[in-house]
């Protein structure tokens, strides 16, 4: 049976992925489990800028995700980075079976603000649905109400909600008729 | 434009960069694709549109600055956006200088590089837009409004044509209702001026005072009533043409700021001290003789040599007969359209009758009587009751037998409608100026 794989790729914070499960299966009607798998992610740590390369965990998740799992996604608190940008919130490969999302800078602790679990949990729930619809090959979108809306600081996560839009729906129903569960 | 409808060419000699902005783009819905260096990129471009082009300014071979200068050959609208990193700003900024939208340097910030694609996605469509209006004007740049086969009309043709590629001073001379500002119009939107506004001026409506300021503008407290800072039409035209409708109407005073004006190319506003500089065209148009005026002193000598480099005569209705089927059909054929009336036609009786009047509100007044049969008029033609004039009623002032009379009422008539200018009285005449001279004498007419 095709399921929804979660990993965790360095993060202490184990407690927040119970209630993300919840969410994700509920959001694409799919089974979703925690599955642990060894990774040791040093080989992706970029020493002059101090962050893991996030294509290359991407490309480990890949290879290390189980066979029967339908898409995998790995959380981490580690600070992301690929070549052209600064940092990412996470990232996916568009129809792809992997995605990677990061709890580094959803911390407000981050930003020099007091530390938040309750908005920690709800932004990482709206990141992790996020590049999982990127894997079901939906596209940013413009739908202020839709949590495929693209987020390029933190503040623009709050303002969307945890659930795609009625018309991003729609595309991955489609999509997802196509897999039986 | 959806985001779909936006390519972007992805041009950088390193796989990673390539990939993650591929996918960058992608994941935000754009038609996107990469290219390894200036070939591959160039041989893209030519296979198809693009909108944005991303170009890594290092790169073996062919490197960014270069590429940016074919592109630019290929497209001279085309959204270039620079990749550098840090060591290559100054060429980035050599970049922007050579026509690049913007740089961007790696890596970047995840919001900068959102900002940059939705200001270029603007920029290109604004650009799209222009286009688009610059084909719109281009294609109203005929004559289309301005109907005449007549060889007068095909001269004010050929004038036109002329004069609109110059930047000269044009007096348009005719009677009113003979389509001044249609020429006018004409010589501007077939001029290099015509992507900026002709801006109108009818002089002979405005009083002095008020004339000066619509004209040159005011500040704040120029004058009684005047509250607010005011662009006046000078300013308006900047880059394009000013019309000045009924020139002979201006005052001495209005008439001085306006040579100054045209000498110089600068004015103050009312009430201001700050010199304006204007790049204009100025096109005058007047149903008075102006010579006549500046014999009189009523008009500058000077400012009648600056405005009058180019004349267009356009003559009167009743000098170009011929023309009158044409007019009054395509005027027939507008109103049927406006109106939703299937009259198509004009009927034999009616087009002899406008043929033959003598028109001294001339193509307006035909536009008119043309409106007002098809308004009366019934389907499927305009007949000559539906006209607001009769054959029977034209008016004859042969009250004489003799020829030699007929004759002289006649010349006297034609002198008065022609504003006793000889040379276009002797051609409507259609005899030369001497013989004219000879019976002006001859029968002591006089003005
Ligand atoms: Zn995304
Ligand atoms: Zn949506």
């Amino acid at each position: 049976m095709a399921f929804i794989c979660v990993v965790p790729v360095h993060l202490p914070q184990e407690s927040l992925l119970i209630p993300l499960l919840e969410h994700i299966s509920s959001s694409f009607h799919r089974e979703t489990r925690i599955v642990f798998l060894p990774i040791d992610p040093s080989f992706a740590y970029d020493h002059s800028r101090k962050q893991h390369n996030s294509s290359l965990l991407l490309a480990k998740l890949v290879d290390i995700k189980p066979k029967d799992a339908l898409r995998i996604v790995g959380v981490t608190d580690l600070d992301l980075f690929i070549p052209i940008l600064t940092f990412v919130f996470g990232e996916a490969q568009l129809s792809g079976p992997a995605s990677i999302v990061s709890t580094q800078r959803l911390r407000n602790e981050f930003y020099g603000l007091p530390k938040n679990d309750g908005l920690l949990q709800q932004r990482l729930e709206k990141e992790a649905i996020h590049e999982l619809g990127h894997t079901f090959g939906l596209v940013h979108c413009r739908n202020d109400l839709c949590v495929m809306r693209p987020s390029t600081y933190v503040e623009n996560i709050d303002l969307k909600p945890p659930q795609l839009c009625y018309s991003c729906l729609k595309t991955i129903d489609e999509k997802l008729k196509a897999i039986p569960p | 434009m959806e985001n779909i409808d936006v390519g972007i060419l992805v041009v950088d000699d390193e796989l990673v960069v390539r990939d993650s902005l591929y996918n960058w783009f992608k994941e935000d819905g754009y038609r996107v694709d990469t290219a390894e260096d200036a070939k591959m990129a160039l041989k893209k471009l030519q296979e198809s549109s693009w909108d944005i082009v991303l170009l890594d300014i290092k790169m073996p071979g062919m490197d960014g600055m270069e590429l940016q200068k074919r592109i630019k050959e290929i497209d001279a609208n085309m959204i270039v956006i620079m990749i550098t990193a840090y060591a290559s700003v100054d060429t980035a900024v050599q970049a922007l200088k050579e026509g690049a939208f913007d740089y961007i340097t790696k890596p970047f910030d995840p919001d900068d590089m959102g900002h940059l694609i939705r200001n270029a996605v603007a920029q290109r469509k604004l650009t799209e837009e222009n286009i688009q209006l610059r084909q719109k004007i281009d294609e109203l740049s005929k004559f289309d409004e301005i109907i005449g086969d007549s060889p007068a009309m095909k001269r004010v043709f050929e004038l036109v044509e002329t004069v609109a590629q110059s930047d000269a001073t044009v007096v348009i001379h005719g009677e009113s209702g003979t389509g001044k500002e249609l020429v006018a119009r004409a010589v501007h939107s077939n001029s290099p001026r015509r992507y900026f506004p002709i801006i109108p001026v009818n002089c002979g409506a405005l009083p002095e005072g008020i004339l000066e300021s619509e004209i040159f503008g005011h500040e704040k407290g120029a004058f009684t009533g005047a509250q607010y800072r005011r662009k006046g039409k000078l300013e308006m035209a900047d880059g394009g043409t000013l019309f000045l409708d009924e020139i002979s109407s201006i005052g001495t005073k209005t008439q001085m700021d306006l040579l100054r004006a045209l000498e110089t190319k600068q004015f103050t506003r009312l009430g201001g001290t700050k010199e304006i500089t204007v790049d204009f065209r100025i096109i005058c148009a007047t149903n008075q003789n102006l010579e006549k005026m500046v014999e009189e002193g009523t008009f500058r000598e000077d400012l009648y040599y600056r405005i009058n480099v180019f004349s267009i005569y356009l003559p009167p209705l009743r000098e170009r007969r011929s023309d009158i089927p044409l007019l009054a059909n395509h005027f027939a054929q507008k109103y049927a359209l406006a109106m939703n009336k299937k009259i198509t036609q004009i009927s034999p009786g009616a087009l002899d009758l406008l043929v033959q009047h003598d028109w001294p509100g001339n193509v307006r007044e035909l536009e008119n009587a043309i409106e007002r049969a098809m308004v009366v008029g019934k389907p499927p033609r305009i007949m000559a009751e539906d006209l607001p004039f009769q054959l029977s009623a034209k008016k004859t002032d042969l009250t004489s037998d003799s020829l030699e009379e007929i004759e002289k009422t006649h010349i006297q008539h034609i002198l008065e409608r022609m504003e006793w200018n000889i040379t276009r009285s002797a051609e409507v005449l259609k005899i030369d100026r001497v013989t004219l001279y000879n019976k002006i004498k001859k029968y002591g007419l006089k003005r």
